[in-house]
């Protein structure tokens, strides 16, 4: 184009070509540079925290891990009854809050749209994320452990439950809502019922979303101590059943973080890599659930 | 697409609305709507965008009711049946009243449980039974040729204009004595448009079709008759005048009419 207006001076085509390869000004283009050098910058102070975590538990923990810990209970310097412990404790939490999560996220999107009633769920809902987890410990010590006179998994899956319960009510009533209307009218044209549209069409639409928000609050569960320290408390040995007092990996890492032993020490610094690769694989696999909605 | 001279006598009607009000909370949508959709006909519904076209088809099935909060007076007889009477099952009255909507409206699911989904929720029946539901509800929608070979993969892999015949398909399947068509080729391209017209006229013998549309050419291409909405002075929808297309397209008796469909508004 350019040469075209070198043949007709004076054409306004070459005006515009002229004003078109200009460079931008002196000014804009260090205030360009400098704002995108800034943010750059600040981006990695942010990764610091992380890296250098990540960083330290490795070093720590690489060099004193063993692969008989994984079969091995505290007592014998493993960690097997307490990732055990974690596993049992998460999954009775998970079987008592999903379906209570879920059902309460689904009245609140599909069967109350702005009642007084969703309104005060809701609320409640959001006091609940709100309460420290200390707190939730020493309530469930209080009206279970106290009650029953012995601390247990039982317990301690009840606590975790408390945390994990207004996490799921919150992604799926969110999960629920990002479901267009068109589809709810679809089947509704179709003669469907209120329950055969929300089960059979929005939460099959929605299940990817929900699904990510029950890995995330149990990736947060099995992360969790404070509830744990005085509901399930800890065991060095194998437990016996689940109306015992259980290991978890992260009462281990409390309880042991002080101890002389190099053993134990090495101990608490294996359990810290494994926890984090616990919560970490939960992550990733929440996050390509996402990326599959997509 | 030759249209034969209509003679009232064999006329039977469908749906018969009378003396229609219909209100959004306090704003009155539509004032005084009385028409009659016939058997086996084409109804288009015709006027420019607010007239309340969409309201007011939304209203012959009760779906409107599931989007906002609205208030209905007349009535809306459905074969001599008032469908606005308290004692009307609104899942029996939308089987029988089907729709399909403005935008391709797909279940996240395979092509087969798209149209198989209105079936299994009426009852249980057997496999095969649903499996022939599905394909003569696919052949009818003019689709079957192109979705043969992959009936279980997803539909929303489909073109747009595969996925509205499609819909039309889903709603075919539940056998629906009228099917309400709220614009469905607004986003469409012209040689999908064709398909779906095409659709719309094989179907015609068993069915009665009553389509909004903001196209006039359209209208004038695939119905029997032609009902005109436009809005009052006070931005209430109204219908101005109903007849057969032939006559609205040619000698519309209203002035505001034959000023709509010349292009001199809307």
């Amino acid at each position: 184009m350019t040469k075209h207006g070198k043949h007709n001076p004076g054409n306004k085509s070459e005006d515009l070509a002229i004003e078109l390869l200009q460079p931008l000004s002196g000014r804009r283009l260090i205030f360009n540079y400098s704002m995108t050098a800034i943010a750059f910058i600040l981006s990695l102070v942010a990764l610091v925290p992380l890296l250098s975590i990540v960083w330290e538990i490795l070093t720590r923990g690489l060099s004193g891990i063993k692969l008989e810990m994984f079969w091995l209970p505290v007592i014998d310097d493993g960690f097997a009854n307490a990732i055990l412990g974690t596993i049992k404790m998460v999954a009775i939490a998970s079987a008592i809050s999903i379906p209570v999560g879920v059902m309460t996220g689904i009245f609140l999107a599909e069967f109350s749209q702005g009642s007084h009633i969703a309104k005060f769920v809701r609320f409640i809902n959001t006091i609940l994320t709100g309460v420290p987890s200390i707190v939730v410990g020493i309530f469930v010590y209080g009206i279970i452990v106290i009650t029953f006179k012995q601390f247990s998994a039982f317990a301690g899956g009840f606590a975790l439950a408390v945390i994990m319960l207004p996490v799921i009510v919150l992604a799926t009533e969110e999960a629920l809502k990002l479901i267009p209307n068109s589809l709810r009218l679809a089947s509704a044209s179709l003669g469907g019922t209120r329950l055969q549209t929300t089960f059979c069409i929005v939460l099959t639409a929605a299940l990817p979303g929900i699904t990510t928000g029950i890995l995330l609050a149990i990736a947060r569960a099995a992360g969790e101590t404070a509830p744990l320290i005085f509901t399930a408390l800890f065991s060095l040995n194998w437990s016996d059943g689940l109306l015992s007092p259980t290991a978890s990996m992260s009462v281990l890492i409390f309880n042991l973080y002080n101890e002389p032993s190099p053993e134990k020490t090495a101990l608490v610094w294996t359990a810290a890599i494994v926890l984090l690769c616990l919560v970490l694989f939960t992550s990733l696999l929440s996050r390509t659930l996402i990326s599959k909605r997509k | 697409m030759h249209k034969q001279p209509i003679t009232m006598s064999q006329l039977s009607t469908a749906i018969k609305v009378s003396n229609l009000n219909f209100y959004y909370g306090k704003n009155k949508a539509l004032a005084g709507v009385s028409m009659d959709i016939y058997k086996n006909k084409i109804t288009a519904i015709i006027g420019p965008s607010g007239c309340g076209k969409s309201t007011f088809i939304k209203s012959l099935n009760r779906i409107s009711e599931l989007e906002t909060e609205v208030k209905i007076e007349g009535k809306v007889e459905f074969f001599g049946q008032n469908i606005y009477e308290r004692r009307v099952n609104l899942n029996r009255l939308r089987r029988k009243i089907g729709m399909v909507f403005q935008k391709p409206n797909l279940f996240p699911m395979s092509i087969y449980d798209n149209v198989a989904y209105g079936v299994r929720i009426a009852g249980w029946r057997p496999r095969t039974e649903i499996d022939e539901i599905v394909e003569s509800a696919i052949k009818n929608a003019a689709l079957w040729n192109e979705v043969k070979d992959k009936l279980h993969t997803s539909a929303l892999g489909l073109s747009g204009g595969q996925q509205q015949r499609l819909c039309i398909a889903r709603a075919l399947a539940v056998k629906p004595k009228v099917l309400l068509m709220d614009e469905p080729c607004s986003a469409l391209d012209p040689i999908a448009t064709t398909k779906i017209e095409q659709l719309i006229h094989t179907l015609q013998n068993n069915l009665t079709i009553a389509i909004v549309t903001h196209n006039m050419q359209q209208a004038a291409r695939v119905s029997d008759f032609t009902a005109f909405f436009n809005t009052d002075e006070s931005r209430v929808g109204q219908m101005v005048e109903f007849g057969a297309t032939t006559q609205i397209f040619s000698k519309a008796l209203d002035e505001r009419t034959r000023d709509y469909i010349s292009g001199r508004f809307g």
